[in-house]
């Protein structure tokens, strides 16, 4: 399966009934795919809308945070940036899922700015991380093998101890006051081989196969 | 409001080196008739405050790429590679801030307030310089209000009063610009001969003028 589809499906798992969720770009927008489709989970775009749909094959005036055209479910509603953000930060948003860069074991995350390479801009990111009840990382173990989680973040923060939860394509791991937990392992993996992959100390229990991966 | 005026005669309100709030998320909600009429006037050194650096050749990004505008202050500018070519040649000056706090800042200056506590931004490179206050334990950035010369506010329809309703997510920082510029000027798709008064978003006296096509 593709390392994306993977952690995609995982993620989905981790969204409950009645859950306000907003999806970042790139593989946390697939999450959407794989939602369980016996509960109700509503999707919000920083952009100003409650209850997107599928993305739309022609041009609408509904757009969602990547600014691609989209539909919007009934039930939904549009409203401005400033609502949108008070939404955010707030703490009525119950799950955010993002990408980032790097991570680290206290849960801080760099993810807007390579100083000197690429400066894309924060975006919503960091107003999303510090107000939603629930941060999810959703991104691929490494970068070509070199390991993104982290000691220490060394990049630029996007926020300082928010995220809860990082998803990769060889496991799942939590964010606790005592350090970062391995809770999951995809079975094509090692223990060993998430080890390796990872900088940060990982506190192992009780390790299970990931869930919702056959193999 | 005071009335609808035209291409030319909103051509005749530019100077160089204003400050020009503009509406839109992506370009979605972009006044771009007024942004051409921006461009053919011929006036630069602008300040643009913007939710993103838009496209190379759509919403504010033309102005960025024809080397208008001298200062960008947005939240993301990862769509328009122009702005970091010139940024990187030092001929413009961007000023990143987080997406809820861009909002909240320009809502700030258009409702009289002197500025907004947020904790976006707390152990990051935003909060460089900025003061931090403390409330009930909790930190808090304090951001201060960010107002423009201009507003081109883009995505709505009109009524015959000046009242405006915005279509979709269009809406985005459209209302929160209109309240913040000395002048506003709106861009409609069309005019109704009267809004249904529980529909209207931004009441007719914050619009000075609305763009009327020449016949």
């Amino acid at each position: 399966m593709d390392e994306k589809i993977i952690i995609a499906k995982r993620i989905a798992m981790e969204l409950h009934q009645g859950d306000l969720v907003n999806l970042g770009i790139g593989i946390p927008t697939m999450v959407a795919d794989y939602i369980d489709h016996n509960i109700n989970v509503t999707l919000q775009c920083e952009n100003g809308i409650i209850g997107i749909g599928p993305l739309s094959d022609i041009t609408t005036e509904t757009v969602n945070a990547g600014g691609n055209c989209a539909t919007i479910l009934p039930g939904g509603s549009f409203f401005d940036s400033a609502m949108s953000f008070a939404i955010i930060r707030g703490g009525h948003v119950d799950v955010t899922v993002l990408g980032a860069l790097e991570v680290d074991c206290e849960g801080s995350l760099a993810s807007w700015i390579i100083p000197g390479k690429k400066v894309p801009g924060m975006g919503g990111a960091m107003d999303l991380v510090v107000g939603a009840k629930k941060v999810i990382i959703a991104m691929t173990h490494t970068n070509k093998g070199i390991p993104k989680i982290l000691n220490k973040c060394t990049l630029p923060l996007t926020a300082y101890k928010q995220v809860n939860m990082i998803i990769t394509e060889m496991a799942v791991m939590e964010i606790r006051n005592d350090g970062l937990h391995l809770l999951e392992v995809n079975s094509d993996y090692t223990i060993e081989q998430v080890i390796l992959a990872t900088e940060a100390k990982l506190i192992i229990n009780n390790v299970i196969p990931m869930k919702g991966i056959v193999s | 409001m005071k009335s609808f005026i035209n291409r030319n005669e909103f051509i005749k309100l530019l100077k160089n080196n204003m400050s020009i709030m503009v509406g839109g998320f992506l370009t979605n909600g972009s006044p771009e008739k007024l942004i051409d009429a921006v461009l053919e006037s011929g006036v630069t050194n602008l300040t643009i405050i913007c939710n993103d650096g838009g496209y190379d050749n759509k919403g504010v990004g033309k102005l960025i790429s024809s080397g208008r505008v001298s200062k960008l202050i947005a939240s993301h500018i990862g769509t328009n590679p122009s702005v970091g070519v010139l940024m990187q040649q030092e001929k413009l000056e961007v000023e990143l801030v987080p997406q809820g706090t861009l909002a909240e800042r320009i809502r700030a200056a258009g409702a009289g307030l002197g500025g907004i506590l947020t904790p976006t931004g707390i152990n990051t490179v935003v909060a460089k310089g900025k003061q931090i206050i403390q409330i009930a334990g909790i930190e808090y950035l304090l951001e201060e209000p960010l107002k423009a010369d201009l507003a081109l506010i883009g995505g709505a329809i009109a009524d015959e009063f000046g009242n405006l309703r915005y279509r979709e997510t269009m809406r985005n920082f459209n209302p929160l610009i209109a309240m913040a510029a000395d002048l506003s000027i709106a861009e409609v798709s069309h005019v109704v001969r009267m809004l249904d008064p529980e529909t209207v978003i931004t009441p007719h006296p914050l619009i000075d003028y609305i763009l009327r096509e020449d016949q």
